[in-house]
């Protein structure tokens, strides 16, 4: 004991000390090009929109830094319809998204067996052709003389002013089509890592199939679906493509709102106000859905 | 549902020609077991040998490829998992990380709506000694608690057999033990059908009551460990449970209750009623901490212990290994065999026996065993997992 004491305190500490305080810099170093990407792609032009959205004047006579909070009243009570229709288009887009997604992910995950991976590939392959063309395939799939209908009017199955497109089920469709990958990947990501002998250990604590999907398998997958449901809800809120090609203004959503107010009416202020607050009602959704979801306590 | 009994309620098992194919692998061949009511049966085998896949079968996770599971009076072959009123422990323990102690070891509880949940868990919980640990979860459990929450949730169903997978495996050496003679413990108390399989011949002989020997897909031997270990009936039996020396002999005669063997020349004796030899030509095997060594000097004084009737056999000490409380010896043969003898590291001023010495070796004729060399025809290389390498049968002439 002594003898190690001695050791340990007669021992000069100095040549450790160098390494340690040197080392000391490196994860800040390895973080450093991260925080300033955030800085200059992300903090700045946060701050840049929130003063624009506090902007007073307009185009002609340009706007001038200020603090009118009414962009925002006005801003919301001018397009409140608007973000309450995203809302619910994202909502049901989700939902639909992983109605169609649990089961294809599960199928994949349990019973693909060496077809996995061709799978995979095929859930992916979407994104190998451009949002933009892919929506627009589906234009001339819904289109009023389309793949689909067109051939339904012919033999009369349907009356010749029977449309598809310029209706809300278009839009959502157009938004559940082109966020399934987004839904299915991690569904599939959390059903492949359940330890199957969990499932075999239910069956042998008298729990039939279905039950033991219901007590173990699903709520196993759950990390999955809170995934799963914002990476396929927060974009499918903002987004304007799927309305714009498939939809009609009647359907229109805030995501079109701020692209014509900033593109078209050159309304700075207001568009930059409507942004500003779709993302915080965003945060603030997810938020309270985690919490909710109680992500924390799985495994 | 069946299983609904009282505490207590264990049910004899009974595998009639249980056969599992997986393509043109036998994994197990036509097994035939009767194991009784309240007894803690152990298979026992190399990896590979069929234990775990008849465990499974019982179980209902593997359908057998032909044969019948009779469970008490009932047939339940052809029953789904969680119509069977058995319960596993499972190697990996497979606990529910996504609910906390009271909600795995409940959770057979609730498939079947019983009441009184709290208190049967709590109950259980105190029988594996983890009581107040219901709010943890499984993740925040060592290794040992983890294994003894598996055996609670399998236990608080009251099933008529109680599977047991492994079910020590990845405990360290000290927590095995403990947990040996506490399963053994909590059998007693609970008086269910344990049926346990394991890879360990020490873990099997600690606590079974009878144990099937398995080995490629079949049962070599059946019986109490110590007639087990007694008298082993082949090879595979007489390497995998400890150690043995086996050598070749003929038997050439009886002499009142005694067995004549001829051995290179040399004649040992045996009780007959210990041979479960048929034929003549047989292996005679005695295991190694049976035997004593006598030096050369020692025998000219008269040592008292190579008395008038053992068996004698001479060698040249080639190696000695201490390993703590005995002595490891390997002895060549006249006829070139290396035969281990263990000798306990009892007498203080004993002068330890060196390589090239030449030595005699003597043990009581009643732990002497024999069995018919022509029954080997199937037995393999034993693979043995934990043991040291076995002595294995050289032969000559």
């Amino acid at each position: 004991m002594s003898a190690l004491t001695a050791v340990r305190g007669g021992a000069p500490p100095a040549p450790a000390e160098p390494v340690r305080r040197r080392r000391r810099w490196v994860p800040y170093a390895l973080l450093l090009p991260g925080l300033v990407w955030l800085a200059v792609f992300f903090l700045a032009p946060m701050a840049t929109l929130f003063s624009t959205s506090l902007q007073v004047g307009s185009i002609d006579e340009g706007y001038r830094p200020a603090f009118r909070v009414a962009n925002y009243t006005e801003a919301l009570s001018a397009f409140s319809e608007q973000f309450f229709r995203s809302f619910g288009y994202a909502a049901m887009a989700t939902v639909l998204a992983l109605l169609v997604s649990y089961p294809l992910a599960y199928a994949i995950a349990f019973k693909a067996g060496r077809w996995k991976n061709v799978l995979l590939v095929l859930v992916i392959a979407p994104f190998f052709t451009s949002f933009l063309v892919r929506t627009l395939a589906w234009t001339a799939i819904l289109g009023d003389q389309g793949l689909l209908l067109g051939q339904l009017k012919e033999i009369g199955v349907l009356s010749p002013d029977f449309r598809l497109l310029a209706r809300p089920f278009a839009v959502i469709l157009g938004l559940t089509y082109n966020f399934l990958p987004f839904m299915t990947l991690p569904l599939y990501a959390s059903l492949e890592r359940i330890d199957r002998r969990l499932l075999e250990a239910a069956g042998d604590l008298y729990s039939s199939a279905f039950t033991t999907f219901r007590k173990v398998t699903f709520p196993l997958s759950l990390p999955g679906v809170v995934a799963g449901t914002l990476l396929t809800f927060i974009p499918a809120a903002g987004d304007y493509i799927n309305q714009r090609l498939l939809g009609t203004p009647r359907q229109s959503m805030i995501g079109t709102v701020i692209d014509s107010q900033f593109l078209r009416v050159l309304d700075y202020p207001s568009a930059a106000a409507l942004s500003f607050t779709l993302m915080v009602s965003i945060v603030v959704l997810v938020w309270f859905y985690v919490r909710r979801a109680g992500t924390e306590e799985l495994v | 549902m069946s299983n609904s009994g009282v505490a207590g309620a264990g049910a004899a098992l009974r595998l009639d020609g249980l056969t599992k194919r997986f393509g043109d692998f036998l994994a197990v061949d036509d097994l035939h077991l009767d194991i009784p009511e309240g007894s803690f049966f152990a298979l026992l085998g190399p990896s590979g040998c069929g234990k775990t896949t008849t465990l499974r079968m019982v179980a209902g996770l593997e359908a057998p490829t032909s044969g019948r599971i009779i469970l008490g009076e009932e047939d339940v072959t052809d029953r789904r998992p969680y119509k069977r009123p058995v319960n596993t422990v499972f190697q990996s323990y497979a606990l529910f990380p996504h609910l906390d102690i009271q909600e795995n070891i409940a959770f057979g509880l609730r498939r079947r709506g019983q009441k009184d949940i709290p208190r049967q868990v709590k109950e259980t919980l105190e029988l594996v000694q983890l009581g107040g640990y219901e709010r943890r979860r499984p993740s925040q459990l060592s290794g040992g608690q983890q294994q003894r929450v598996a055996l609670a949730r399998a236990l608080i169903n009251h099933p008529r057999v109680l599977l047991l997978d492994e079910p020590l495996g990845a405990l360290d050496l000290k927590l095995r033990r403990q947990m040996q003679l506490e399963l053994k413990r909590i059998q007693l108390e609970v008086g269910l059908t344990f049926v346990h399989v394991t890879h360990d011949q020490e873990e099997a002989m600690t606590m079974a009551d009878t144990i099937a020997v398995m080995n490629a897909g079949r049962v070599e031997q059946l019986g109490d460990p110590a007639s087990l270990y007694e008298s082993p009936a082949t090879v595979f039996v007489a390497n995998f449970l400890g150690q043995s020396n086996l050598v070749q002999a003929r038997v050439s005669g009886r002499s009142g209750n005694d067995l004549l063997l001829d051995v290179a020349g040399q004649r040992l004796a045996m009780p007959a009623d210990r041979s479960r030899a048929t034929s003549e030509t047989v292996f005679v095997g005695v295991r190694p901490e049976k035997i004593h060594l006598a030096t050369g000097n020692a025998r000219e004084t008269g040592d008292s212990r190579s008395a008038m009737g053992a068996n004698q056999l001479s060698g040249v000490i080639t190696d000695t290994s201490f390993t703590g409380t005995s002595t490891q010896f390997l002895v060549r043969t006249s006829w070139g065999q290396e035969l281990v003898v263990f000798a306990q590291n009892t007498s203080a001023e004993r002068r330890s026996a060196t390589p090239g010495e030449t030595v005699v070796l003597h043990w009581h004729p009643a732990h002497t065993f024999a069995f018919d060399r022509s029954a080997e025809a199937h037995a393999v290389e034993p693979v043995a997992e934990e043991s040291a390498p076995v002595s294995r049968v050289k032969v000559t002439g």
